[in-house]
């Protein structure tokens, strides 16, 4: 299974590079994004799933569940996703975060029931997120160009090529293959997906092309996740009126 | 001269009202994270305390914004900065339109975050030392009971001006908004010029404004 979607990369990246070869490029391109044109379409292609299943489903889970179930469900996905965060922090030589990290999967998983509730945060435990694509980028790997993958949305080729090994760490791996597997693995997907309702929505009114808006804004925060909050600057603010 | 007289003399006791003076003075150099924690301190304040804010009355929410905090903010500066190379180039007129469908749409599409931070403090980070006045990050977090949210805010000094301090980029989650704005208004200048892109805001605005009355 994991071989097959290691493969949908390469064979992805095949077709993108052919029909980039096709397109016409008139608007200044973005380095950091050479396989536009296919990413648009991607992206237009995402969009129409997004606004067909994912919305309208992640929609009516909002408005039914009651907010301490949503919460319960967001900590029990958190988490799982603490123990990636342990390993990678691990990974990349942050003692404290892995640490911290592993306290907090300690803590929650015991006196928080499960993960539903979480202690650790309370007792000022700060959450993290690290994952293999952030551990990549500490070792010096380069994100490569932007991809907008299909369902799955933006990303690097650092980051999907990383993707494989956090699919091994996502919380349906903890629960036995099968219906389970895949039940935990749409609620994980419903929940993110209605926690960024009002996000999408602001996307949409804030921005004049969403597509590069959205390209733009998780370049960056990728980035600054590599870099924990720090990552070094190259926009140029030196005063706009004066001459150069 | 006797030490006495200077101190009567005019001279003197202007020396001595400045002496009294300074202090105050002092006090409106306030450091730039020391502002932050202030207004941030301020806004949550109010918006605590302000019933028809927190229920979303975008009357009350514009009025927050302009009066509280536009004041602290350089939005020619942002303007410019998101406009790039092209700022020059536009007439005086351009620049205020731009500037005002840009404040627009800025202040209609976030403001609404204000009202869901209710139940949130604001964590001002230390500075991060030998950085520029003119360039000057302040990294806060905001925390409540979930993840804390990076905030930053970018400042260039203005001695002598209000408060001291600027803000002209704002980060929100790992976010600069100027980097970000800077791609939207450089597609739309190449599309149609200045004009092509005020004409794209005060669209986007209209059917933002479209879209917000047909829900409210």
């Amino acid at each position: 299974m994991t071989i097959r979607r290691l493969a949908i990369v390469p064979l992805f990246l095949a077709l993108a590079w052919l029909s980039g070869c096709a397109s016409t490029r008139t608007v200044a391109s973005d380095p950091r994004d050479p396989l536009e044109a296919t990413n648009r379409q991607i992206y237009a292609f995402n969009d129409r799933l997004d606004a067909a299943v994912v919305r309208p489903v992640a929609q009516v889970w909002a408005d039914l569940m009651p907010q301490p179930v949503r919460t319960g469900v967001r900590n029990v996905l958190g988490n799982l996703g603490d123990v990636w965060t342990a390993v990678n922090a691990a990974l990349q030589l942050k003692g404290q975060v892995a640490l911290e990290s592993a306290m907090r999967v300690a803590v929650n998983s015991t006196f928080g029931i499960y993960g539903l509730l979480d202690i650790a945060s309370e007792a000022g435990i700060e959450k993290r997120r690290e994952d293999m694509g952030q551990t990549l980028g500490r070792w010096g790997v380069q994100p490569g160009p932007y991809l907008v993958l299909p369902i799955f949305g933006p990303s690097t080729l650092r980051d999907a090529a990383a993707m494989p090994a956090d699919w091994q760490a996502s919380p349906g791996q903890y629960f036995p293959s099968g219906n389970p597997r895949a039940a935990v693995a749409l609620v994980n997907v419903t929940e993110t997906r209605a926690g960024l309702l009002k996000a999408t929505d602001a996307i949409r009114q804030a921005s004049l092309d969403p597509y590069s808006f959205v390209r733009d804004a998780w370049l960056q925060k990728r980035e600054n996740d590599v870099y924990d909050g720090n990552p070094p600057p190259h926009f140029d603010y030196a005063d706009p009126d004066l001459a150069p | 001269m006797f030490p006495a007289f200077s101190l009567l003399s005019r001279r003197g006791l202007l020396a001595l009202c400045a002496a009294v003076l300074a202090p105050m003075a002092q006090a409106q150099n306030e450091a730039a994270d020391d502002f932050i924690r202030r207004i941030s301190s301020e806004t949550l304040e109010l918006v605590k305390t302000d019933k028809a804010l927190r229920n979303g009355d975008t009357t009350r929410i514009l009025q927050l914004v302009d009066s509280k905090l536009m004041p602290h903010v350089n939005f020619r500066r942002m303007t410019a900065l998101a406009t790039g190379p092209a700022w020059r180039k536009a007439t005086p007129e351009q620049q205020k339109r731009l500037q005002d469908e840009f404040k627009t749409l800025l202040v209609r599409t976030y403001a609404g975050a204000l009202t869901q931070v209710s139940d949130h403090t604001v964590f001002v980070k230390p500075l991060r030392p030998g950085q520029d006045d003119k360039n000057l990050v302040v990294n806060t977090e905001v925390r409540s009971k979930g993840e804390p949210i990076q905030l930053d805010y970018r400042l260039e000094k203005t001695p002598g001006e209000g408060s001291g301090w600027l803000i002209y980029d704002l980060n929100v989650l790992g976010i600069w908004l100027i980097e970000n704005y800077r791609t939207q208004f450089t597609k739309e200048i190449s599309a149609g010029g200045i004009d092509g892109l005020i004409g794209s805001l005060a669209e986007r605005n209209k059917s933002n404004a479209g879209a917000a009355g047909r829900k409210g």
